[in-house]
């Protein structure tokens, strides 16, 4: 067993016994009960679980949480609350981005770090920083539109 | 799709790393970037002992100017890459290739080191490494060694490394070349290449004095295509060139059936991608002549 001591959404948690093998995605879920993150294949294929670790994403289930120890994490939960969304978040309500909701989570934090590190000036732009999240549901059509839109409000111009 | 267990170190130095490795007897595993290494565990396909985190040592992390070569510490992310100013002045095929290199998520974590040690014969690093003529620096417990990458892809998913060897850096000669093309098929965008070609050319007069040709996807590791390169230097640069060039090209490999793709499939895109990239490279030594 491994001490670990990270920040997850600005909140410290010091955990005194984590597994080696427990991946960073159970860890968050299992142990501090923050089950925003999805896990959808468990081999980083389909992007769900994926979360920012010292401001960039990565697929939780294939990181060890123990690797995590002086991280700094932020997940779904961090982004905003149900009453107060952040940007990326509204915009996915505005444009309809999601459907059952499962990849949702990933793509928003993928959304993050997209918005963060690329211009995202063309569709094909989005696609290809997507390209790594799979949505069985909407036929990505809205979610494109949703971080075409707040692509365009982070540099305040109207979508 | 969970790793069975082992023990975790995760050293501060690479001398620790391979006292650690000599230890394990054999059943260690080194944990870079962890994006090839991660499925494999959690698949059970790996089973080691011990898994010996990198992540902790200090200064394996730099892109390092050596005039004509250019220094990539083993575990510099593929991010780093993609967004160095030097790769791009210095190494414009490595430059354009690196977004084609998985998704960002995973650029973030993966590493250069771990993308050779793990030498999938459709990634573009490993492809790079024998388009450039790159050599892998290795550190055993009998010191350092030298090799040259066509010789460190041994087969599919196999290099030269022992089990108690870790590679710490790759040298990348700085190519003389005029014009060049780096193009890739995938199924998926940032999925690995069902085929892939780096092209360069040095063009003289009417005709070319050298040529450079890589592909990947089409045989069991990266490969440089040498005789197709003097075939394409002998070739007149006529409206004919690119078809010809595609079929030197196609006469040097033999793609095999796999789930992603037909053998025959994989030559009708390497065929389509060798035209693609003799275009695209002539035009780009129009433009710098």
């Amino acid at each position: 067993m491994t001490k670990i001591s990270v920040k997850v959404n600005g909140k410290r948690y010091d955990v005194p016994d984590v597994e080696p093998r427990m991946l960073l995605s159970d860890f968050l879920r299992d142990r501090l009960g923050l089950t925003g993150t999805h896990v959808g294949c468990e081999h980083g294929v389909c992007g769900a679980c994926t979360v920012l670790v010292n401001g960039d994403s990565a697929r939780s289930c294939l990181m060890l949480a123990v690797q995590t120890d002086g991280a700094d994490i932020l997940t779904v939960e961090g982004l905003g609350s149900p009453e107060e969304l952040n940007v990326l978040q509204s915009q996915f309500r505005e444009h309809h981005g999601l459907q059952c909701g499962y990849c949702t989570p990933g793509m928003l934090m993928t959304g993050e770090d997209l918005l963060r590190k690329y211009p995202l000036a063309t569709d094909e732009e989005i696609r290809e920083g997507l390209s790594g999240n799979l949505c069985r549901c909407t036929g990505y059509q809205n979610i494109v539109a949703a971080i075409r839109s707040a692509a365009a409000m982070r540099t305040g111009k109207e979508s | 799709m969970k790793p069975t267990k082992f023990d975790y170190v995760s050293p501060s130095t690479v001398e620790a790393v391979i006292e650690a490795l000599v230890a394990s007897n054999g059943d260690g595993k080194l944990l870079a970037g962890g994006q090839s290494l991660l499925p494999l565990l959690n698949f059970r396909m790996a089973r080691p002992s011990v898994l010996i985190d990198l992540n902790r040592i200090e200064g394996l992390s730099y892109i390092k100017d050596r005039g004509d070569r250019i220094a990539i510490g083993a575990l510099t992310r593929h991010r780093d890459i993609e967004l160095s100013p030097l790769i791009a002045s210095k190494l414009p095929v490595m430059s354009a290739a690196m977004r084609h290199v998985a998704h960002l998520a995973i650029r973030n974590r993966g590493t250069i080191g771990g993308s050779l040690s793990h030498a999938d014969p459709a990634a573009e690093l490993p492809m790079l490494a024998v388009f450039y003529d790159a050599t892998v620096l290795i550190r055993g417990p009998h010191g350092l060694r030298m090799v040259a990458a066509e010789e460190f892809f041994v087969d599919a998913l196999t290099s030269c490394l022992k089990p108690d060897e870790i590679v710490v850096e790759v040298e990348f000669p700085v190519l003389d070349h005029g014009g060049w093309a780096f193009e890739e098929i995938a199924r998926r965008f940032g999925d690995f290449a069902l085929a892939s070609i780096a092209l360069s050319v040095r063009r003289t007069g009417g005709g070319l004095e050298g040529a450079r040709i890589a592909v990947m996807g089409v045989a069991d590791t990266p490969v440089r295509l040498k005789q197709a390169e003097r075939e394409l230097v002998a070739l007149p640069l006529d409206e004919q060139a690119p078809e010809l060039c595609s079929e030197i090209i196609a006469s040097k490999v033999s793609p095999n059936d796999d789930l992603h793709a037909s053998g025959e499939y994989r030559m009708h895109l390497l065929k389509h991608l060798s035209r693609r990239a003799l275009r695209t490279a002539l035009a780009s030594t129009d433009q710098t002549a």
